[in-house]
């Protein structure tokens, strides 16, 4: 299988989907002649024209309000938030409209629309451009909400997003864009809502996604040095959450840490945990733990950055403190 | 115009009154919840503007939605049973008052947040012009919504991207209980197209012959010119924003002004003028119009409540 | 001041206790340690004692009565003394814990001081043995809820595991998943010293719980209620001597690598096997109009899993070597323990055997397995007082009760039955050729 990046997988997946069906475009800032502020886009324009690839002011509200007309009359948009900080500007289409077109007019349309959008922190953005709101979004019932942490996920992921009569936010993170993985070769899907093993363990199980896939993954190496063996599940769809995996795991394993990126207070941890003691109560043998993101706005200054958000150390001594 | 279309419009409009005036009462005797905006007063401004467009050129409004909803084709059974709260509503007894719509008509909704579907008709429009089709899409929006973000960022998208969009505001002197002079920094509405070099006009909103003529108009240049093209409809709501509005901003004398400018009455004046029209049609017209309405209510009552199995259907079409 | 004395907890699981007998009545005096009234809970009869001396004021409940733990039941106070406060509290305490529980914190220090002792015995019989001690060196009451993860609580409710009992080596003191494990195996080596099986599973909260049923759970109950109200059971118990059977294991398993070791019931399957041989009218099963002898001797082996138990089977077990016997339901019984049992695993069998031997029963009758005609229920091997030749001498015995099908057998094959298979059990070279 060829080992490629992840901005690779996205873009892979888009060329796929708008090769295969025409009503497929791409709308958003600097998408177009620019090839993508995060280079995801690049050679689209010249290949598919600006009506397909079609770049717009700095607007959100009608980017993603113009994606979600042209949705409800058959296309099938993928509107591009070049950061997911923006979408705070266009909060209405994200949460008060993708999600309730539908449900509200009693069935009558469809909003077949991706919402890709930039997140993460780490890379000295400053407060307002380094945020992991994932929680936020998977708050409203009519979106769905995907984060992948591998190539594989992100290319067969979005191409089933693409495909999806519903919303979908789709979350990128900016610092994973290089991370390399393996990808089948050819066409392939992979289902939205579905929770995954990325790493057998019997000790603990880390329930996680996006970055901090990455972060877990180096963690278990190091704690495997020491004989502790974690299993980690990645969520890779916040909304519609799929905790089967999760839970099966817990039950073999009876200890869990939830890793995320966010914010701890009202985040993918807290329901992940809630979910686990609603469901498997009688199988937990310690609290479940959260790392996630310090609670302050995250510093310009690197070092202080770095230390607001979570890290491979936080993980692998969580996992010790769990095992305690 | 025919005689017949003449007369249509003239049953739309006595319909439009009649169905709100009966809702009005069905909302006080508690049977109609939440908000509940009236269209009385404004119901030239659908009407003429509605009866202007091919079946093709969708149709997009606000909140105050129950007129437009008729003008599109939508029956008053299913409007009234819309605001019963009924499974055989438009939207199944989902959206309320300010939530119908019809696909098979090509009215895309009723939408309750201010300014927020006009952006979504910039998309509408943005659809066609991708399938190639030369549809209009016709947008309704209150002056209020022209003080919003939304407002500016869709004009500007629209004029930028040459959409077939006629944007019409029905300018009817109130945002809520705030007046266009108190909050919009031009009080013709109009004006604000100029800055986006979007050509534009003004009509009367009472009198639903202009308004059909300017939309005919308007929606000819958009179509053939593939240019936006924002109509200003000078009108006035007789009843207050909603139920319940205690009316203090303004007096009952400015009232009684325009209710004497009741854009039925100039319609049906107009109507009489002309020689192959009688008063005893348009009686017989009302009549229709008053038992179409008593037929919807009896409908709407007896229709079923939405079944528990409705609860959470069409959260996601892929459940 | 009048005392009020409360309805005693006697065991960390006892909800409520059924007052069986006044001991004094209403005005009569009675002396501190003097016994006041009978009570019985699930496991025994007890008497309670007064905690102070004084004329017996109020009894606060009738004989019969059902009463909740720490329900008020008397007041104790001097003759001419108003009791209305001890009287409005009783009143509106049904069910409010009372600190005063004399009795409950006198057997929260006996059971910590017997924890050599089985549990359950200690629980029926510590009030007896222990005087009461004085109101004023009233120890807190029974500690708090044992503190114990989720898991945990569940295990050993499953396994019958008194908590109280567990050393916790979590957080604080915490009972994990690894404690109950070192306990288990703990029992499972027969040293009954740090965990005592409790035969009685009541949660420690008082409070109703409802559990959906399982598959395996529907299905036992469905078996189990078809079997017990439509086939017609007698049983017979026979007791065997089992000295050489457990000398001979011994010598056996010391030849055999950990993992092959032979237990007490792969003995028993073989000696049951062989003993069907001789009577197949029960190994067989009753068909309506007739009985159906069956040619395999194909035994069933109940396993407690999760939620429930399975019975694997051991086919044509008279054929086969105590070893491949042994080899064949460890393997089985590992496979059902885990959910992991193949269909061929569990069919077929023709005879049953349940064996409680390892949670120290001595004697049960087990439910037939319909359609099979008969089940032997097994108990405990265990070394006790017997009289051999006019001289009393500590033996290994054994008890097992045979549950029949009265429809196909009767109590004299079921006995001769019984004495055969002892020829096997108590000359156990036999099933070594």
């Amino acid at each position: 299988m060829p080992r490629i990046t992840m901005r690779e997988a996205i873009s892979q997946a888009l060329w796929e989907e708008m090769e295969r069906d025409p009503a497929v475009f791409i709308l958003g800032e600097e998408v177009g002649v620019w090839g993508g502020t995060y280079a995801v886009t690049k050679g689209f324009y010249d290949h598919f024209g600006p009506q397909r690839v079609k770049d717009t002011p700095i607007a959100e509200n009608a980017i993603l309000g113009a994606a979600i007309g042209a949705a409800m009359v058959g296309l099938r948009p993928v509107a591009e938030l070049m950061t997911i900080n923006f979408a705070f500007s266009a909060m209405d289409y994200v949460v008060n409209q993708a999600p309730k077109l539908r449900y509200m007019f009693g069935g009558q349309f469809r909003i077949p629309l991706v919402i890709r959008a930039v997140g993460g922190g780490g890379r000295q953005l400053g407060a307002t451009h380094s945020q992991t709101p994932d929680a936020v979004f998977a708050h409203f019932p009519g979106l769905k909400v995907v984060s992948p942490g591998t190539p594989e996920d992100a290319k067969g992921l979005l191409k089933t997003a693409i495909r999806s009569d519903d919303p979908v936010l789709f979350i990128e993170h900016a610092t994973m864009y290089q991370v390399r993985g393996e990808v089948p070769e050819g066409e392939y899907l992979i289902p939205i809502g579905q929770s995954k093993v990325q790493r057998p363990g019997r000790d603990v199980t880390i329930v996680t996604y996006a970055k901090g896939l990455e972060l877990s993954l180096k963690a278990a190496d190091e704690l495997a040095k020491e004989g502790i063996e974690v299993e980690i599940v990645d969520l890779r769809t916040l909304r519609p959450l799929d905790m089967g995996p999760v839970l099966e795991s817990f039950k073999k394993t009876n200890r869990a840490v939830i890793v995320e990126e966010g914010w701890r207070s009202y985040g993918v941890g807290a329901e992940v945990a809630a979910r686990i003691y609603e469901e498997a109560f009688d199988y937990a043998d310690a609290p479940i733990l959260r790392v996630a993101q310090k609670e302050v706005p995250l510093p310009y200054n690197r070092t202080l950055e770095q230390a607001a958000l979570p890290q491979v150390p936080d993980i692998t001594a969580a996992v010790k403190e769990v095992l305690k | 115009m025919d005689k017949e279309k003449l007369l249509q419009m003239y049953y739309e409009m006595v319909l439009i009154r009649r169905v709100e005036e009966r809702g009005a009462e069905l909302y006080q005797a508690g049977k109609i919840g939440g908000f509940m905006h009236l269209y009385i007063g404004q119901e030239a401004v659908s009407t003429g503007l509605i009866a202007a467009r091919e079946p093709r050129d969708r149709v997009i409004t606000a909140y105050r939605d129950h007129g437009v909803a008729i003008n599109c084709g939508i029956s008053a059974n299913e409007v009234m049973a819309e605001l019963l709260g009924k499974v055989t509503g438009t939207s199944k007894g989902k959206g309320g008052s300010m939530h119908m719509a019809s696909v098979e008509k090509n009215m895309w909704g009723g939408h309750a947040i201010v300014g927020g579907h006009l952006p979504i008709a910039a998309g509408l429009a943005l659809g066609d012009q991708y399938q190639g089709n030369d549809n209009v899409t016709i947008c309704m929006f209150g002056d209020g919504a022209t003080n919003i973000g939304y407002f500016h960022e869709a004009l500007n998208v629209s004029m930028t991207w040459n959409l077939r969009v006629l944007w019409v505001c029905e300018n009817n002197q109130y945002g809520m209980g705030t007046s266009v002079e108190r909050a919009s920094a031009v009080s013709e509405i109009r004006q604000k197209a100029e800055g986006y070099g979007m050509k534009n006009s003004r009509v009367d909103g009472m009198d639903v012959l202009a308004v059909y003529e300017a939309a005919k108009q308007a929606i000819d240049y958009v179509r053939s010119e593939s240019k936006p093209y924002l109509l200003e409809a000078v009108t006035y709501r007789f009843r207050g924003h909603s139920m319940g509005d205690p009316e203090r901003y303004r007096s009952q004398d400015e009232v009684k002004k325009w209710q004497d400018n009741d854009p039925i009455g100039i319609f049906r004046a107009a109507l009489l003028k002309k020689k192959n029209i009688t008063a005893a049609e348009l009686d017989e017209i009302e009549a229709r119009a008053e038992a179409d309405t008593q037929k919807a209510v009896e409908f709407a009552e007896a229709s079923p409540e939405p079944g528990m199995e409705e609860l959470f259907k069409d959260v996601y079409v892929e459940d | 001041m009048a005392e009020t004395i409360n309805m005693p907890k006697l065991g960390f699981d006892m909800a409520e206790g059924t007052l069986v007998r006044w001991l004094k009545k209403e005005g009569e005096t009675v002396t501190k340690g003097e016994v006041l009234a009978e009570i019985e809970t699930d496991k025994a009869t007890v008497e309670v004692e007064a905690s102070v001396s004084g004329v017996v004021r109020r009894l606060l409940v009738d004989e019969g009565a059902v009463v909740p733990v720490n329900t008020p039941i008397a007041i104790v106070g001097s003759a001419d003394e108003a009791i209305d406060e001890q009287l409005s509290v009783a009143g509106g305490q049904s069910s409010v814990v009372s600190d005063q529980s004399s009795v409950s914190s006198e057997q929260s220090s006996v059971s910590s001081e017997q924890l050599s002792v089985s549990g359950a015995a200690a629980s029926a019989s510590a009030p007896d043995r222990q005087p009461a001690p004085a109101m004023e060196a009233a120890a807190p009451p029974a500690a708090g809820p044992v503190k114990a993860s989720p898991l945990a609580k569940k295990m050993a409710r499953e396994r019958g595991l008194d908590l109280s009992q567990v050393r916790g080596s979590g957080p604080g003191g915490r009972i994990v998943r690894r404690d109950i494990e070192a306990a288990l195996r703990t029992v499972d080596r027969g040293l009954q010293t740090v965990v005592s099986p409790s035969t009685v599973h009541r949660p420690p909260s008082a409070a109703e719980e409802t559990v959906a049923l399982t598959k395996l759970r529907q299905a036992i109950a469905r078996r189990m209620a078809e079997a017990k109200s439509t086939v017609p059971h007698f049983y017979v118990t026979h007791e065997y001597k089992m000295d050489a059977l457990m000398a001979l294991r011994a010598q056996v398993n010391a030849y055999l690598p950990e993992e092959e070791k032979v237990s007490v019931n792969d003995f028993i399957i073989r000696a049951v096997a062989l003993t069907l041989r001789q009577f197949p009218n029960l190994n067989a099963s009753f068909a309506g109009d007739k009985v159906l002898r069956h040619g395999a001797v194909n035994i069933g082996v109940a396993v407690a899993v999760e939620g429930g138990l399975l019975t694997v089977v051991c086919k044509e077990a008279d054929q086969k070597s105590l070893r491949q016997i042994a080899a064949e339901v460890k393997r089985m019984a590992a496979g059902a323990r885990q959910g992991k049992v193949k269909p061929e695993d569990i069919e077929g069998s023709t005879f049953s055997i349940s064996n409680l031997g390892m949670f120290d029963v001595e004697n049960f009758a087990a439910i037939i397995n319909p359609p099979e005609a008969a089940i032997l229920a097994v108990g405990s091997a265990r070394q006790v007082p017997v009289v051999e030749q006019g001289e009393i001498k500590v033996g290994w015995r054994m008890k097992a009760t045979l549950s029949v099908d009265h429809r196909v057998s009767d109590g004299a094959e079921a006995a001769q039955f019984l004495q055969a298979l002892a020829v096997y059990l108590e000359e156990p070279l036999r099933l070594l050729v």
